[in-house]
């Protein structure tokens, strides 16, 4: 609890720097608030996990493994962030306290043991982010994409609150050990609690953006600026995700007979649009956009077949994807900088130009593909392995088919990089700052641990 | 306060249900076919009150305070999200004229 009041108190204590003026203080002070937020939740590893605060949180591995991958995650994109900001609007404050809050909302998600803060995570999460997906006010792009999120945003949230409505209208409580309690209890589950979970995964589908509820996210994460689309795509994502798993691992498995065949469809579904609509796309930044409409699909996977590794397989898979994720985003600022377009052919020949940025770069997408001695590998191995358990062989196989339609949109950037022409007039290298030097290589570094080594991380859960 | 409770209570619960439902049906197809935005969040509101209500209901039926207390957040923060809401329609009007959903088409759908 310490690191989400810290983090809240950090994001006002940032407003005010902005209103004093003390631009070049904003981005240590964030990181500080980061680093002893980290801290917090390292120290509470030990200690026994009871749900406090009238069961409303509860601060088990599942949460503090999870918490401390969004807060380093986040970490990244604010160093990313030091001149990008400067660029679009005099008042750079606003947007750290937003990020912040954003922070605090996906830490809220992933510590919850009451509906109650579920709902409320998810809208202090996703209420920043309409603001920070809008923030460029005078482009037209950015205000669609704003508007949209909104639309959709609200729209999904009502969906989950009938269906947490419903879910409690039939067993009295919003305590997820009540609910397994009733859910174990009771000789025959109310039809009202069956509608319930229906109306539950609609909304939390909506939220990670997994077909047939996906179609807001390309145009999202097209429009909103670059940084915020790679804090969407991973720390939001992440954290939706694992209420998604907390509340299917505590409620509901003994129910598993009647959501898993609508939970494998959605999955089969999901898998197929992102991948084959990635395939036709020209812009890099919609491509990302549908890949995490894929990977989205490879997450389900640890529910689908939830077990007790579900929580393991999915950290290594989110940590995977989301330092990709951030790696490739990151190239994105820099080539668009300089092409000023965010198309496929504006990588060609930037291994020439730029050798570091290229291999940086490639190594993100074969982690992405799922190339082995990458942590992309380890974590679709554990995914596919996941599904192996539950003997869902039909799943395997598709799953495997996407895999490689992945294999040759993610392919697509790398040969352009090493293996076309660059356009005659973009003859010096990119001017690289140190901050994207530091960040792309940490980033970089970890995928190859975490390819070569999953057990860094696999040994926490 | 026991006086509305036992009001409550004197209509089946069936019927906050089925009346619940169809206010947050109303509310989905607003959402799905009107093309003005400021009615399409009128709509959400809808779809967020019959979850108020329905709470409501429930809460009196099983004499359980909880969902009363889950309607004020839900309350607080619907009102935080239309704030937010409508300032984002104010910025797009500003520079678009328009609110109509169909305006709105620079990105791909």
């Amino acid at each position: 609890m310490g690191a989400i009041i810290t983090l809240s108190i950090l994001g006002i204590i940032l407003l005010y720097f902005g209103l004093y003026n003390a631009k070049k203080a904003l981005l240590p002070t964030a990181l500080i608030g980061l680093l002893v937020a980290i801290g917090f939740y390292v120290s509470q590893w030990n200690t026994v996990p009871d749900p406090i605060f009238n069961g409303m949180v509860v601060f088990d591995h599942l949460a503090i493994s999870f918490s401390i991958l969004c807060i380093v995650i986040t970490g990244l994109i604010l160093l990313l962030s030091k001149e990008y900001f400067r660029t679009m609007s005099e008042h750079i404050a606003e947007y750290y306290t937003l990020i912040l809050f954003s922070l605090v909302g996906a830490l809220l998600v992933n510590c919850y043991h009451n509906f109650a803060m579920l709902f409320i995570g998810i809208e202090i999460m996703s209420v920043a982010l309409y603001i920070l997906v809008g923030i460029r006010k005078n482009d037209l792009a950015s205000n669609e994409a704003s508007m949209k999120y909104f639309l959709m945003g609200a729209f999904s949230t009502g969906f989950l609150l009938f269906g947490i409505t419903l879910m409690y209208g039939a067993s009295g409580t919003f305590d997820l050990v009540g609910l397994r309690n009733y859910v174990n209890g009771v000789s025959a589950v109310s039809p009202l609690f069956y509608g319930g979970i229906l109306l539950m995964l609609c909304g939390l589908c909506f939220k990670i953006g997994a077909a047939p509820f996906h179609f807001w996210t390309p145009d999202v994460y097209d429009g909103a600026p670059i940084l915020i689309t790679s804090f969407m795509s991973t720390v939001v994502k992440i954290a939706c995700f694992v209420g998604f798993l907390r509340l299917f691992s505590t409620v509901l498995v003994p129910l598993d007979g009647f959501w898993t065949p609508v939970l494998l469809t959605i999955v089969v579904i999901t898998l197929f649009t992102g991948n084959i609509t990635a395939l036709m796309q020209s812009s890099f930044k919609r491509m990302m956009a549908y890949s995490s409409i894929s990977h989205a699909g490879y997450m389900l996977f640890a529910i689908v077949a939830v077990s007790v590794s579900s929580g393991s397989s999915m950290l290594v898979y989110a940590s995977a994807y989301s330092l990709a994720s951030v790696i490739a985003f990151g190239a994105l600022i820099l080539v668009k900088r300089r092409t000023g377009s965010d198309n496929f052919e504006s990588f060609n020949g930037l291994a020439k130009r730029d050798p570091w940025l290229a291999l940086v770069l490639s190594i993100a997408m074969f982690s992405l593909a799922g190339i082995p001695l990458t942590a992309g590998f380890m974590g679709k191995f554990m995914m596919f392995n996941q599904a192996m358990g539950a003997f869902n062989v039909t799943l395997l196989v598709l799953a495997a088919i996407n895999a490689a339609i992945g294999v040759y949109y993610y392919l697509h950037v790398v040969v352009n990089m090493y293996f076309k022409a660059p356009a005659a007039q973009e003859e010096k290298g990119l001017e690289i700052s140190a901050n994207y030097k530091v960040v792309l290589t940490i980033a970089a570094l970890l995928t190859i641990v975490l390819g070569v080594y999953p057990d860094v991380i696999l040994s926490f859960l | 306060m026991e006086d509305i409770v036992t009001q409550i209570q004197g209509i089946p619960l069936d019927h906050y249900i089925i009346f619940c439902s169809i206010i947050f049906a109303i509310g989905v197809t607003g959402v799905l076919i009107r093309r003005n935005v400021i009615i399409i969040m009128m709509s959400i509101e809808l779809m967020l009150n019959s979850v108020n209500l329905l709470l409501a209901a429930f809460s009196a039926f099983r004499g359980d305070a909880s969902g009363q207390v889950f309607v004020f957040f839900v309350m607080a923060l619907a009102a935080a999200e239309v704030a937010v809401g409508l300032a984002i329609i104010i910025m797009v009007y500003r520079n678009n004229k328009s609110v109509d959903v169909e305006s709105l088409s620079k990105l791909r759908w």
